[in-house]
């Protein structure tokens, strides 16, 4: 098995605000090998954001504060490291697709300024020396890897000049320019058309299978998930619930909250589950004791009321519920 | 003609719908362009359907739900609503008392400054509702959605999305109409929501005997709610017909090519997308709809007649139709 390019270990991170001390994530560990595709999936309000949000070191901090875990970048501890090796990291060998191609670029600047300047602050980070004519050439070459027509055109065009769908693409080759190994994907194609939302997502799988990055995504689709990922992390009130290879979750769901999540989502064939979840998520400056899922859940019993799950894991497939605790030892 | 064999009249019946609105452009704002949003649609939805409109973004359907409630004027067309003409009806009191709406986004689409029961009570008072009996409608409406009671005197910032969109029905509901528009109802909602309000809007259609006209971008959700359904590229339906035959099969490329594109999450049902290749490119603009068969550039089985020729309705199967030249038997 390939090496963990990123590893997440028990990270907690709380809010502060107004006085009151919101814990958000508890405990979050996750793990992307080199050139596995691997999803984070969960409802608004989850943490999801967050947990990207400290990986790729652009979470606020106050209000946030990361009081325990570790994150782990090619071996390396990134919460340790300093400011200035931090940022040659950001946007070169971690970087992000953004989820809304109608408001992540500037409408003032041409796309090929925009582009060279990305160029242009990661050389700066990273001591790399390039002209302005290699800058212009890196940049027509990724617009060319997104498969947009006519990359000389598009450098010099305004975002209003592009479609959702283009602008999508722009956004992809923006966080490909500095040869990311990992590629953090935050809602990819949530925000666009049906049809073209699979049409960008088929490139992004391919374009991170050639250039063997490693894919994180954030996503609340569980269809994205199911055709996107190996793997996939399901993410409950700031904690991981459950993680399973992708067929595995979807073939024989464990955890009470992944099953419902499964059941909200409308089958396209009409047959099925189809009900949604009682209640709403915990408000998180007062977490329920014990299972953070255990007020919403249809089968909690006495622990889950007092002491939080540990996460048991059998056959790669682990589940951070009561139900499952002796069955896994 | 006996009572068996006479159809009972449609509560809606559109015919060649259209709306055009001007692109103004230069200094002094002339009429530039024209983007044709909705071109020419004609539909019918009996009394306790549940009416589905499925569409990608610019394909008409929102436009095609504000002229049936009547916030825009048809630039051609007719609606009729219960057997009589909106042209002559739209903005009298009996006709907003027919016809609701619920908007996409519960967030914008309820008053801040009023409380749940102010919001609520708007369209009672307009209708003349009695005072006295004001609060005592708004706690069985209230009920109806599922929502407690002392929810009445709180703020929309002090409710989740879920909530709102609950108020938001319960405020379409109040003066009890007979067709409700749902504008992508749950769109704003995450699925554990979404699921909830579908089941709360299956009760209360039930319960009182509604009519819905249900707007969606997903067809998912269209195949779990709806009986009937139509769908629509640049202004125009492609295909009309029960919901079961136009999933179980589809009879227009670009119904196949949009239910093949749906992300699931099962084996079941990826079995039964069909097998087509995706679309390549984007939906052009309405502004400058293709010219023929408005499809035809991303058509895989586009032919000279589709460039030339905008096709016409022809039956798929009993009460479906499919507006392709494919289906042309002849």
């Amino acid at each position: 098995m390939t090496a963990a390019l990123l590893e997440v270990d028990g990270l907690d991170v709380a809010f502060s605000t107004y006085g009151r001390r919101a814990s958000v994530l508890n405990g979050v560990s996750l793990k992307v090998r080199e050139g596995q595709h691997v999803a984070l999936v969960g409802e608004s309000g989850c943490g999801k954001s967050v947990t990207m949000r400290a990986i790729m070191g652009i979470l606020r901090q106050p209000p946030a504060r990361i009081s325990k875990g570790e994150i782990r970048f090619a071996g390396r501890d990134v919460l340790a490291m300093k400011p200035r090796e931090r940022d040659a990291l950001k946007g070169t060998a971690m970087s992000m697709v953004f989820q809304d191609p109608m408001t992540s670029l500037n409408p003032v600047f041409t796309i090929g300024d925009q582009m060279s300047s990305i160029v242009k602050h990661a050389d700066i980070r990273t001591g790399r020396q390039r002209t302005r004519q290699q800058r212009k050439a890196r940049v027509l070459e990724v617009l060319g890897q997104v498969r947009m027509p006519d990359p000389a055109r598009i450098f010099g065009a305004y975002p209003v000049m592009l479609s959702g769908g283009m602008r999508q693409r722009v956004l992809i080759a923006m966080a490909l320019l500095n040869e990311p190994r990992l590629l953090i994907a935050d809602e990819p194609g949530t925000a666009l058309d049906v049809t073209t939302q699979a049409e960008i997502l088929r490139l992004l799988d391919e374009l991170v299978d050639a250039g063997g990055l490693a894919l994180l995504m954030i996503t609340h689709n569980l269809g994205v998930v199911r055709e996107m990922a190996d793997y996939v992390y399901v993410m409950y009130a700031g904690t991981i619930v459950e993680h399973a290879p992708t067929e595995a979750l979807f073939a024989a769901p464990r955890h009470p909250y992944t099953k419902a999540l499964i059941d909200c989502v409308p089958k396209l064939s009409g047959h099925g589950t189809f009900k949604g979840i009682d209640g709403t998520l915990p408000d998180y400056t007062h977490p329920p004791p014990g299972c953070r899922f255990h007020p919403r859940c249809p089968r909690r019993h006495e622990p889950c009321t007092s002491t939080p799950p540990d996460i048991a894991v059998a056959a790669d497939h682990a589940t951070a519920c009561w139900l499952y605790a002796e069955s896994a030892q | 003609m006996t009572a068996a064999g006479r159809r009972a009249m449609p509560l809606v019946s559109v015919d060649g719908l259209a709306k055009h609105f001007p692109v103004r452009g230069g200094v002094l704002q002339r009429s530039v362009g024209m983007v044709r949003a909705v071109d020419g649609v004609s539909f019918e939805i009996e009394e306790g359907d549940v009416f589905g409109l499925a569409g990608e973004s610019g394909s008409g359907k929102s436009t095609i739900a504000r002229m049936i409630v009547g916030l825009y004027r048809p630039t051609a067309g007719i609606i009729h609503i219960d057997g009589v003409d909106t042209g002559r009806l739209g903005g009298t009191h009996a006709f907003r008392k027919m016809v609701q709406m619920v908007f996409q986004n519960p967030g914008s689409s309820l008053n801040p400054r009023r409380t749940i029961a102010q919001s609520i009570a708007v369209p009672l008072r307009f209708h003349g509702y009695p005072r006295s009996e004001l609060a005592a409608r708004v706690g069985e409406l209230l009920e109806m959605v599922e929502l407690p009671h002392s929810y009445a005197g709180r703020y929309p910032h002090e409710l989740s999305g879920g909530q709102k969109q609950r108020v938001a029905i319960a405020r379409a509901l109040a003066v009890e109409p007979r067709l409700v528009v749902l504008d992508e109802p749950t769109s704003a909602l995450d699925v554990s929501v979404q699921a909830k309000i579908i089941e709360l809007l299956k009760v209360v259609a039930r319960d009182l005997r509604l009519t819905f006209l249900f707007i969606s971008h997903d067809l998912s959700l269209m195949r779990n709610f709806t009986n009937k359904v139509g769908v629509l590229y640049l202004g125009k339906l492609c295909e009309v017909g029960p919901t079961e035959a136009v999933f179980g099969a589809p009879s227009h490329p670009y119904t196949r090519a949009l239910i093949s594109a749906v992300p699931v999450v099962s084996t079941e049902e990826a079995a039964l997308r069909p097998q087509v290749p995706s679309l390549e490119g984007e939906v052009p603009s309405p502004a400058n709809v293709p010219p023929g068969c408005s499809f035809h550039p991303r058509c895989p089985h586009a032919f000279d007649r589709c460039r030339l020729e905008d096709p016409v309705f022809h039956p798929a199967d009993a009460d479906h139709r499919g507006r392709c030249h494919l289906l042309d038997a002849a």
